[in-house]
Order: C-alpha cells, then structure tokens, then sequence
C-alpha cells in the first residue's frame, strides 16, 4: 500500500451529501467513505462546521485544565504501537507510590486544573481493592477533583484480577469515586484491524459492552479512535458506525476524540499519518457522529498548528492542558501547550477560549481570566 | 454588494460564500474581476478560514488546476554580514563580529560540487549586504556556479543585494542588471520586500530599501527580461490594511511589468531575532496569508507554500488554500535556520510528493522558470533519498 493513508480525487463531487448535512440528516457509511476520500478539504470544513454549530452553537472553545497520572507502567498486552509499556520484570517497571500520586494532584490543582486523567498499564498484582483505597484517598484530600480515570481495557482487567463482574468492579469504582471513563484504549474496533493491532486487548465488542455498562450506571465517557496504521478506510467508517450506535443507545459520550498512530512502535513499522488527514478524520468523526456534541483536538499529536485550524473542522474543544503526558511522548512526539498558548491560538483563529469541567460546563464567566490562566499570570 | 446571479439553485461554494458574507467576492472570483481593497480587508477578517481558502482554490485551480510545483534546488548564503540591522533577521552579523563569514569563490565552487550528484535543476543565492564586496565578486558568483554547473538556472540576489551591487560598481541598477545577466543570472529571488509600509519600514528595516525603491530595482530587473518573485514577511506585528496595500502595490508593478512569476508569503521566525518576544504566526494564518495572496495578486501566476517555513503539515493543506508550489528538496538553508526553524534541511522529495498527492494534486518538478521536468512520481527519486 502507499505510504500515506490513501490518496484522494480531486474531482469529486459532494453536493448530495452537503444537502443532506445542509438539512440536518443524517448521512450513512457510503457518504462517509466518500467524505474520506474527497479532495477539497475545504467542503469537508464547511459540513463539519455546520455540524459543530448545530450541537455546539457559536464561537466559543473550550479546554480543560488536567494532568495525566500514569500510575505504572507495567504491562503484559504488548500492543504493537505502544512505546510506554514495560513487563514486569523490566529494569524500568513501576508503580507510583500514593503519596508521589497525590503530590501530582497537588500540582494539577495549583495549575487550576480539575481534570484527573489517570491510566496505566495492565498490572497483574494492582486489584481492585488496590484503586478503591487509591480513588477514596485522591477524592478524600482532593473532592472536587474529577477522576476521568481508568481505560474501560484496565477495568476490564480489574474484574478480571479480582474475580468479580465488570458491573460490580464499574460499580464499587464509582463509588470509590471514579467520576467518568477516558475514552482510550479504543484504538480501532473493527476485528480484523484490531487482532493486528492488540491482539490480547479487549476486543472491540467488549470495549463497547464496558462503555455501555458505564453509561447504564451514570458514569460518562468519551470515545477515541486511533487511525493511521494498516487500517483501512471502511475500518475508519466501521469503528465511528459502531460508537453512533452506542451513542444512539446511551447517549453517555461526552465528546469524540481521534489522533493518528504516533510511530513506529517497538514491532511495527507505519508512517506518520499526516495533517491533511488528521484534518478529513476528525471533520468526518464530527460529520458522521451527529448525536456527539463534543469533538476534541488533539494537539499532542498532531501539534499546535493542525490543532489549532482543525477549529475550522468541527472541532470545539482543545482537550487538556496535560500537564504530564508519558505515553505518546514515549513515542518521540513532544509537543506541550499551557492555557496561555491554548487560548492565544483560539482566539487568533477568532474563537473565544473558555476553561470546562469535565462534563464541559464552563468554569468561569465569558471575559474572565480561566483558572489556569490566573495560577500561570498571578 | 450583489450575489452572483440570483439562481435559484445557488453552488455549494456560493451557499458558503453567503454564509461567510463574502457573495461579492464569491461573484468577483467567478467573473474573474479584481478584488477591491475593502474585499481584501474583509477577506482577512473573515473566520471562516475554509471559505477563504476555497475562493482562493479558485483562482489557483483556473491558472494551474491540479498541478502542483515542486523544485530540486541549493542554497547559497555567501556572507552574512550585513550592516542593514534590520531587527526581524537572525541571520545577519555586523562586519565586526567574529562570527561573520564571507565564502570566497572558491567556497561556492566546492559547495555547487559537493552536490553534483545531486539532480539539482536551482541554485538559489541570497546573503547579508557586506559593503567590503567588490563588484567583481558577484559577477564571479554567478559565473563560477554556471562553469561548475552550467544547467542550473541561477535565481540569484534579492532587490536589495542588487541595489548593493550597482553601488560596489558605481553605476546604475539597469548596468548592474545587464553585467549580472551577461554573467549568467537567470532570476531573481522574491526577499526583502518585507512589508510595503512606511511604518514597519521605520520602525524594523529604515536601513534598507524602502517599498518604492524595492520596486524601481525590480522594475529594472523586469526590463532587463529576467524574471522575480516578490514576498511579503508577515508575523511582526503589521495591520491587515498594510499587507492588503503591499500587495496593491505588488498588483500595480505586476501590471506594469508582468516580471513576477510567483509570489511567496513570508512567516516570521522571531527565534534569536529583535522581535523575539513575539509568538510565531500560527497555522491558521500561514493558510490565510497564502489565500489572501492568491485572492488579491490576480495577475501573479504562482503562490508558494515555503513548507521549511510553515511545516510540511501546513503546507500540504496549503494546497487547498491557494498554494500552487511547495518549493521542494533544499540543500543548506541558514537564514531560517539561525531563526529557529526545525524542520529538517533536507525533506525527502518522496515525501514532499507523496504529499501531494496524497491532497488529490499532481506533483509537476519544475526548474526555477517553471519549465516543466516531470509529472507525477519521479523514480530516480530513490538516489535523492539516499544521498
């Protein structure tokens, strides 16, 4: 295959499908194929922006201040595209003791930040009883912290350790205060791709079934897609099929995330997927997945500035201020963005930049400094 | 302001367009009428970047349809030394400072070797303003490169080095022009036309040339029958209505003598410059430079997306923005790269053809005329990569 995802026709034409968008309907999987391989990215802008100002009216951005927490890094999956994991047995395996977690928390709310995005590897000897104790302390010194914690892959193992049901395990966490689900570990869903890709992870249906169950006990989440590896377009399309069906069902997802395979992992070889295909990815996740209202950038991977015009391409949400990020960066990809930069490229590309909670309710007054902002200029 | 015909059945372009207030330009690109400057300002302001980009695809697909430029060149920076001090430049040294080279001939004959395995078609030679030059020298310049390489097209020397260079030979730009032509100059780069404002020229560049200067030597340059390219430097701090009246200014000299054959908008690398307080353009506005350029220079055939300054990602997208060149396989680059730049020198053609056709354009390889070489993939590409 090409080196690049796929090459495009510069002479087609979209205008069924623009009418369609146009008037607010739906658009099935042939259209979608047919977006992903349309030429004129600019068409495709335009239907993501008329989708974007249907569920998220206006010109308004918003970001969430958060950290990620990667408590080990420990793992038996051997995903092919992962750079971060270590066994157990490695020279450079860990486990972050609480108190060290907890100071990392600190900092986060001294940022101004509210977001707690904690994920690791799948550790064999880390059982529930293990998160329960872990959760309650961070949410004991820290209430109004929102855990945003816990890959549905981790959970899944959690029951999976501890000998109990995914429900219960989903259950005793929301108690212990989980507050809502990333979206990670998603990767692509389709069977044929994912059996390449991980094939000791849970399998896309599963992944699915873990999100649904989630969203059947309050707890919201997001979903993700990781593209640009030896998938195929039809696989793209399948895997956003599969989260508007679940979305049709449960409504749980609070907003659609996509990056591209950052590479090459330890056992696989794939070029960078590029921009350009970042840009027609996430317009079409924000096309297609009419019933979820936010999509978010993600400018880790794709830098600050594709991040900042994918504003154009339905997206209205910059993601995290990440104060620490292990994961793709272990990869080789180094970008960093504080909210002074965040809100410097919103409001250059003419939109007004806001600081959400997790749920995206705004933390602060429209014209009013953002909590990050003050903790960096004060 | 009208719409472009009250069908009933109005274009997916003109339904944008209306939504973006912008059925007036809409009208005017279609018609092939020129835009007004209160079009251009209001083409700036405009958010809906996507609109903009696609009015500019426009024009860029009525001169140059799908075909995209791309170009095999070297670099040549043979001093940089410079007593201009203008505050946007990282490159420049004053003649003093221990830092400061100057290549001897014999340099810019082992540098054209050094690549002569290399299927360079440009050499591309722009430095500092060092008044210890003598007039000889650059003469020697041009000639060394066309005995070592007699096939390259030599596009060399900015306004501002050719103003330099008829002073060192005490006579007018229009002699210079003619002794450099006789030498074997073949182009002349676009450079240091920076902003075409009394303003920014006090404030940043007062040493240097100002905008009707920049334009009576390219008037000469044109005369003489050789062909430029003109720039606008944006990033530091200029207003829109600046840049819409530097490229009125640029429209009106092109009337006058169709001498530029591509436009190329500059983005600031404040990095180790006077103006390294400013934050760097964003993304966003590389790609709204680029369609304003192709939108307001209607009688300027090419519009250049410099990927070593805007990034390859930036660039790629470009070409959905009015961008019909990408320039291409660079060989040294020094003055961006003082400032900061961090793409790497040398992008593997493969890649910068794999991208475009990965946009759904054609890669055409084209010389510094625009005489085309190829379409589509080239195969010995495998030898660049490599090499």
């Amino acid at each position: 295959m090409s080196a690049l995802a796929s090459v495009t026709k510069a002479g087609s034409c979209i205008d069924d499908i623009a009418l369609k968008v146009e008037a607010g309907d739906r658009i099935d999987e042939a259209d979608a194929l047919r977006l992903l391989t349309h030429g004129d990215l600019n068409e495709i802008a335009y239907l993501a922006d008329l989708r974007r100002q249907a569920l998220v009216p206006g010109e308004a951005v918003s970001y969430v201040g958060g950290r990620n927490v990667n408590y080990t890094n420990v793992c038996y999956v051997d995903c092919k595209f992962c750079s971060f994991y270590r066994h157990r047995d490695s020279d450079e395996a860990y486990v972050l003791p609480t108190e060290e977690i907890l100071d990392k928390v600190q900092a986060m709310v001294d940022a101004g930040g509210t977001e707690l995005l904690m994920q690791g590897g799948l550790h064999p000897d880390l059982k529930v009883e293990w998160f329960e104790e872990l959760l309650s302390t961070i949410k004991g010194r820290f209430p109004e912290v929102q855990l945003h914690s816990l890959t549905s892959t981790e959970i899944r193992y959690i029951a999976k350790r501890s000998k109990i049901s995914l429900r219960e395990t989903l259950e005793r966490l929301k108690a212990a205060g989980l507050g809502s689900l990333p979206g990670g570990g998603a990767e692509m869903l389709p069977d044929r791709i994912r059996q390449e890709l991980a094939p000791l992870k849970e399998t896309g249906a599963e992944w699915l079934e873990a999100h649904e169950l989630a969203h059947d006990l309050g707890l919201r989440s997001s979903a993700t897609m990781m593209y640009g590896h030896h998938e195929t377009l039809e696989e793209r399309v399948e895997h956003l099929k599969m989260i508007r069906d679940l979305q049709d069902r449960t409504g749980g997802f609070t907003a659609f995330i996509c990056w591209s395979f950052q590479g090459p992992g330890p056992d696989m070889e794939a070029p960078a997927a590029t921009g350009y295909d970042y840009l027609r990815t996430a317009a079409l996740g924000r096309i297609y997945l009419d019933n979820v209202a936010h999509h978010q950038a993600s400018w880790v991977t794709q830098g600050p500035k594709i991040a900042q015009v994918s504003l154009g391409f339905g997206i209205d949400d910059m993601g995290s201020t990440m104060m620490e990020e292990n994961v793709v960066s272990a990869a080789g990809t180094t970008f960093r963005l504080d909210a002074l930069e965040i809100e410097r490229l919103v409001r250059e590309a003419g939109y007004e930049p806001f600081q959400r909670d997790t749920l995206y309710r705004p933390l602060h007054e429209p014209g009013t400094d953002s909590p990050a902002r003050l903790a960096l200029t004060s | 302001m009208t719409a472009s015909s009250p069908t009933s059945n109005p274009t997916l372009l003109e339904r944008r367009a209306r939504r973006a207030d912008l059925a007036d330009v809409h009208a005017a690109v279609l018609d092939g009428r020129r835009l007004t400057r209160e079009q251009g300002l209001r083409l700036y302001a405009c958010r809906d970047l996507a609109t903009v980009g696609s009015l500019a695809n426009v024009v860029r697909e009525r001169i140059s349809g799908d075909r995209t430029y791309w170009v095999r060149n070297q670099h040549v920076n043979y001093t940089n030394i410079c007593n201009k001090g203008c505050k946007f430049c990282a490159f420049q040294v004053k003649p003093k400072d221990p830092r400061g080279y100057v290549m001897s001939i014999d340099d810019v004959r082992e540098r054209i070797r050094a690549h002569l395995h290399q299927p360079i078609t440009e050499v591309h030679v722009v430095a500092g303003i060092n008044p210890k030059l003598p007039f000889e020298y650059y003469l020697d310049l041009v000639r060394t490169i066309k005995e070592v390489r007699p096939s390259v097209c030599v596009k060399a020397f900015t306004m501002i080095e050719i103003h330099q260079i008829a002073r060192a030979g005490k006579m007018s730009v229009a002699e210079a022009v003619k002794e450099l032509k006789a030498a074997g100059l073949d182009a002349v780069p676009g450079g240091g036309a920076e902003v075409f404002s009394d303003d920014v020229h006090e404030e940043l560049f007062k040493a240097k040339l100002d905008s009707n200067q920049w334009c009576d030597v390219a008037r000469e340059v044109h005369a003489a029958g050789l062909r430029s390219n003109a720039t606008l430097l944006y990033g530091m701090g200029e207003t829109i209505e600046q840049k819409v009246d530097h490229f009125l200014k640029l429209r009106e000299l092109q009337d006058e003598t169709g001498g530029i054959l591509t436009f190329i908008p500059l983005s600031f690398h404040p990095d180790n410059t006077g103006l390294d307080h400013l934050p760097p353009p964003t993304g966003r506005q590389n790609l709204h430079e680029i369609a304003l350029a192709r939108l307001m220079l209607d009688n300027i055939d090419h519009v250049k997306a410099y990927w070593i300054m805007i990034s390859p990602e930036i660039t790629q997208v470009a070409l959905w923005h009015g961008a019909d060149d990408v320039d291409g396989s660079v060989l040294r680059e020094e003055i961006v790269h003082e400032a900061g730049a961090t793409t790497p020198q040398e992008l593997q053609v493969r890649e910068l053809v794999e991208r475009i056709e990965e946009a759904g354009r054609v890669p055409v390889e084209r010389d510094a005329l625009y005489r085309e070489l190829s379409v589509g993939t080239v195969p010995e590409m495998a030898t660049e990569a490599s090499a």
